[in-house]
């Protein structure tokens, strides 16, 4: 109860968007990565629904708070339709209106995560996103055009991103590298 | 689950350059602005290196991305050096370019120079580099450059490569913002990109298209006609469809028969869940939709309520829910698959579930329902806690015998941690169950003491101690309330202390016993910092010592009942004119009575607007009529009718009349509409036949009537002056003009008119027009107030009535007074009942009205009439009788 005064954002943020609102391609607000304490990785914001650096970071924290426990890929925060899902020591989300399609939100989450997926050689995790952060960069790019949906075909995304997959072949990672990171993933399905 | 925060050596991307990083592994944690962009020097050097160049871009996109602040002069500067990347030719590096140059659109200066580059890759033949370069390209471009540019959009628009035909329909969506006329030309190759084999570049095409149709209604319906003929292969454009659909049935509202309907429905059997999902959400959106037009939406969300998939589970239960808020029975169908959601691990789901089932269950499985709430409405987000308040409060109203288990459930929640909006609503909830059911009285006030005592919102504190200072003296036990309202005054800031202070007046005011204690309390109030606490205090203080009930009534529990802003209004234009007559409130116009609506049910989200005080409709028509010189000398207006149709629907012309009430006029006003649009009228009034002593004086034409464009004419009545208490009256109706012919397509008219008439519905003036409602928070202070001086009575038998609820809403409608105390709510099986009225009557005159009703064969009334003035007291017992 004495917690600090919360500002409650869903009240004027929501506008004039309702049902009623005009047919739009402009479906996505927001796309966000977020490490397991809940730090931005990336984000991109497509309208000025939280227009200052500083309110977008503290509803990034509200989202962290709300969803990183559970795994329940859907939510309702602040007004805003949030999907989302996570892998190993990432949160991904998609971020749109209340009355957008859920259906439509994750295929845009799915198309993220698979071309993610694909790009990284299954190893979606935090070392491998920062070892890629230009492939993360392209492939939002080509998902995402302005809050409008691009492309939801991964493979269509993989291919147009065409990142130079060759310039680092497998032999290039030295063998304690590869058990390095063998490892870990053996540490994160036990933990899960 | 946290990872365990171990240092790995990474092996960076920029040539085996080891960085060994401390936390989480994040080679980009320490970014340095000053440092990336110093390295970003080598952008310069000869020849290029593309991986060190690739990684610092990354680097400075990175830093963009997490909100650091770029000044102009260095984002140019790195924005220049980044321009010569462009003689590279490696892809990465190149699209990495293109991305560095949307984000800096904005910061650098001079973007532009990089028009040229991305106009030679956009028609190059690269096809990687053309789609996003023509992104790019429409990021940097503005309106006057469009044009130089139009002739490669067209071109992109239609490439048969997909990539590069979604990127131009994209980037031509985007572009309408910046300049509509230019992005108009490129409708056909837009048209001829919705043929494509593509999903997407079809889906994009649609929407292109639709923005640019969307104000003429007819191409859309073509449009619209022609794609759900054909069959699109896109999930996307589908959805899109069926938007545009549903929102063309709301428009044209030709019910439900027709074709559009038909596609949507058969979206339904769509192969696409996406699809099905959308054409079911948009039925359900539909106004006035029957249950045999939902049933089949209904169905398919039923089947998704099973699905392993959370967000159609969610989507499903979630539209559900909204069904229940209008048609209840109709999701019955679906409360055994609800009952299997409650128990989801996705708890917004198993809350939308439940208060789907609350809606539509029955009253015994209301207790079982609340408890399963309450095992886990801590760890659902605010938003849906609303969503269950709401729900509650719903339950309140369609079973008022459950109202104690709500009020400890409320209570609890009441105890948890929350937003504003949530507490409010759990607020209003329980003030709404103290209105509503007396015995739920004491513990509602008690719970709301109890959360005032830790409150961080001012204006809910301030709202409740009103609420104590308007229920509390009137409980049994008074006293106990004083300790929570004092408390405020100690601990809260100005606003509380303020509201606290006038609530301790109310208590001193009408608790005799109290009294003295309160004296003492107002008496610390007045050392208050705040001075509005202090005048508060101050003001209080000596109108409770002076110990008189009329005092106490008219400055303590009855309020000021004039419309603030007309108060603010009438006493600065008494300042302007001072004059040697002391300012007389009478001429205030008054607060239009609250007005009591029934919420409407509002999904999870309140898009609420920012309240903020609006001129309320009588100020507005003041203002309009103030400019009239010929009703400049009518004094204040006292009220104004709701508009009143004078002809049906669908007639040539349709006028509307509102009644403008003054202290010795009526002013009607009536708003023409010409519906021919082949004709212009001129010189339009409306000529009135009284059947009484009412006698026109004036009309006010209006100058003339084009079409489609509605008009105000005027007509002003005195009113009898004799004899006062005939407010009732018919007036005939005819409306007079002069009509000239109009050719319907140019609109120009005849030179020469001719006059017409046309007869209108006869308008009546009743008693509810001359007297105005005003709530009288005490109506036995204000009744001892007005003395007897003038108070008449006489005794009725209401032989057509059967019942008290009956008698008691008739007496409402026809005297138009606000009923006060809840009088106007008939406690059941009881065969006597008091109804209290109160308003003021035509030239300020205060009325109130005591009516006991007795039930035997027949109705039979006791009315009591009191006021200050003689005439009032007659017209309301004439007009009873």
């Amino acid at each position: 109860m004495s917690s600090a005064p919360r500002r409650c954002k869903s009240q004027a943020r929501i506008g004039p968007v309702g049902p009623d609102s005009e047919p739009s391609l402009y479906t996505v607000k927001a796309v966000l990565i977020l490490d397991n304490d809940g730090d931005r990785l990336f984000a991109k914001y497509y309208d000025d629904t939280y227009p200052s650096v500083k309110e977008q970071k503290a509803f990034e924290k509200n989202i962290f708070n709300k969803t990183h426990r559970t795994d329940s890929e859907i939510a309702l925060l602040e007004g805003l339709t949030v999907v989302y899902k996570s892998s190993i020591d990432l949160y991904f989300y998609v971020i749109g209106s209340s009355y957008e399609n859920e259906l439509m939100l994750m295929a845009v989450l799915n198309c993220l995560f698979d071309s993610l997926s694909q790009m990284l050689r299954k190893n979606v995790e935090k070392r491998a996103l920062l070892e890629n952060m230009e492939g993360l960069f392209l492939a939002v790019d080509e998902i995402v055009d302005g809050g409008v949906i691009l492309e939801s075909d991964p493979q269509q995304v993989v291919h147009r991103v065409a990142l130079r997959g060759d310039d680092v072949p497998l032999t290039e990672q030295t063998v304690s590298q590869v058990l390095q990171s063998a490892k870990e993933q053996i540490k994160w399905s036990l933990l899960r | 689950m946290r990872a365990s925060a171990s240092s790995h050596t990474v092996i960076g991307p920029c040539g085996g350059k080891a960085l060994v990083s401390g936390s989480g592994s994040n080679p980009f944690q320490h970014l340095e602005k000053s440092t990336v962009l110093q390295e970003a020097r080598i952008f310069n050097e000869t020849p290029i290196n593309p991986r060190r160049c690739l990684h610092i871009l990354t680097k400075i996109l990175y830093l963009l991305n997490q909100g650091e602040h770029f000044g102009t002069t260095e984002a140019t500067e790195a924005f220049f050096a980044m321009t010569r990347l462009f003689q590279s030719n490696d892809q990465t590096l190149r699209r990495m370019c293109y991305l560095t140059i949307k984000e800096m659109a904005n910061i650098s200066e001079d973007v532009i120079i990089v028009t040229s580059s991305l106009t030679k890759d956009m028609t190059g033949k690269e096809d990687v580099y053309r789609g996003p370069a023509i992104r790019a390209l429409c990021r940097i471009t503005d309106g006057t450059m469009l044009q130089a540019i139009e002739r490669y959009m067209k071109q992109a628009i239609v490439d048969k490569v997909p990539s590069v035909s979604s990127s131009a329909l994209v980037s031509s969506l985007h572009m309408m913002k910046i300049s509509y006329d230019v992005v108009k030309r490129w409708i056909n190759e837009a048209q001829e990109a919705a043929t494509s084999d593509n999903i997407m570049v079809q889906y994009h095409a649609l929407g292109l298209l639709y923005y640019l149709r969307k104000n003429d209604r007819l191409a859309v319906s073509k449009m619209l006609n022609k794609f759900t003929k054909c069959g699109l292969k896109s999930p996307f454009a589908y959805c899109m469809l069926i938007r545009i659909a549903s929102r063309l049935l709301e428009e044209v509202d030709e019910g439900h028969d027709s074709p559009l309907f038909d596609f949507i429905e058969s979206c339904l059997r769509n192969k696409h869940e996406m699809v099905i999902y959308e054409a079911a959400s948009a039925i359900i959106h539909l106004p006035n939709c029957t249950a045999r037009e939902l049933a089949p939406a209904v169905s398919v969300l039923q089947l998704f309520c099973s699905s392993p998939k959370p967000a159609l589970r969610y989507a499903a239960v979630r539209t559900l829910n909204k069904v229940a808020m209008k048609h209840p029975s109709a999701v019955t169908a679906c409360n055994l698959d609800l009952e299997n959601l409650i128990t989801d691990s996705n708890r917004s789901i198993a809350t939308l579930a439940i208060t789907t089932l609350l809606k539509t269950g029955s009253e015994s499985s209301v207790d079982r329902l609340m408890k399963q709430i309450s095992s886990f409405v801590s760890e659902i987000s605010d938003e849906f806690k609303v969503v269950v308040v709401q729900a509650i409060s719903a339950l309140c109203q369609k079973y008022p015998r459950k109202h104690s288990v709500l009020m400890t459930f409320l209570s609890n929640m009441l105890r948890d941690d929350g937003g504003f909006e949530y507490k409010r609503a759990i607020v209003d909830c329980i003030i709404g169950i103290i209105e509503e059911n007396p015995e739920s009285k004491e513990s509602g006030l008690a719970h709301l003491c109890e959360f005032i005592e830790d409150c961080e919102h001012t204006v809910l504190a301030t709202k409740i101690l009103h609420l104590l200072g308007r229920e509390g003296p009137r409980t049994p036990l008074p006293s106990k309330y004083i300790r929570f309202i004092f408390n405020r005054v100690v601990l809260e800031n100005e606003a509380v202390r303020a509201a606290a202070v006038s609530a301790l007046a109310k208590f001193g005011a009408q608790n005799e016993s109290l009294l003295p204690s309160v004296l003492v309390l107002l008496q610390r109030c007045m050392m208050d910092s705040d001075d509005e606490v202090r005048d508060r205090a101050t003001f209080y203080l000596n109108v409770l010592k002076e110990r008189q009930v009329v005092l106490n009534a008219n400055y303590i529990f009855n309020a000021l009942t004039v419309s603030i802003l007309g108060l603010e209004k009438a006493l600065h234009h008494y300042t302007l004119e001072p004059s040697e007559k002391p300012f007389d409130m009478k001429t205030v116009p008054l607060a239009t009575a609250p007005f009591f609506e029934q919420k409407p049910e509002i999904a999870p989200v309140a898009s609420k607007q920012p309240e903020k005080i609006a001129l309320t409709r009588q100020d507005i028509f003041q203002e309009q009529l103030a400019t009239i010189p010929e009703f400049r000398n009518l004094g204040p207006l006292f009220k104004s009718s709701e508009p009143i149709q004078l002809t049906e629907a669908e007639t040539e012309y349709f006028v509307l009349c509102i009644k403008h009430i003054f202290t010795d006029h009526i002013v009607f006003q009536f708003d023409c509409t010409n519906t021919l649009n082949d004709q212009l009228l001129e010189r339009v009034t409306v000529q009135m036949e009284a059947s009484d002593a009412y006698e026109v004086i004036q009309y006010v034409a209006a100058p003339s009537l084009s079409y489609n464009q509605p008009g105000m004419c005027y007509t002003l009545v005195r009113l009898p002056k004799d004899d006062p208490t005939a407010v009732s009256c018919t007036f005939n109706c005819t409306m007079k003009f002069v009509v000239r012919d109009c050719d319907p397509s140019t609109g120009l008219p005849d030179d020469d008119g001719y006059d017409d008439e046309y007869v209108l519905e006869d308008l009546e003036v009743t008693l509810g027009d001359h007297v105005q409602k005003v709530l009288k928070p005490s109506f036995a202070a204000a009744w001892e107030e007005i003395g007897d001086e003038f108070e008449k009575e006489e005794t009725f038998a209401l032989s057509s009535v059967k019942t008290l609820e009956e008698a008691v809403s008739n007496i409402i409608k026809f005297l138009g007074l606000q009923p006060c105390e809840r009088s106007d709510k008939v406690a059941e099986n009881k065969n006597s009942h008091t109804l209290y009225l109160a308003g003021v009557y035509r030239g300020g005159y205060d009325v109130l009205v005591r009516s006991r009703l007795a039930l035997a064969d027949g109705v039979t009334m006791q009315v009591t009439v009191r006021s200050k003035d003689e005439t009032p007291v007659d017209v309301i017992l004439a007009s009873v009788g």
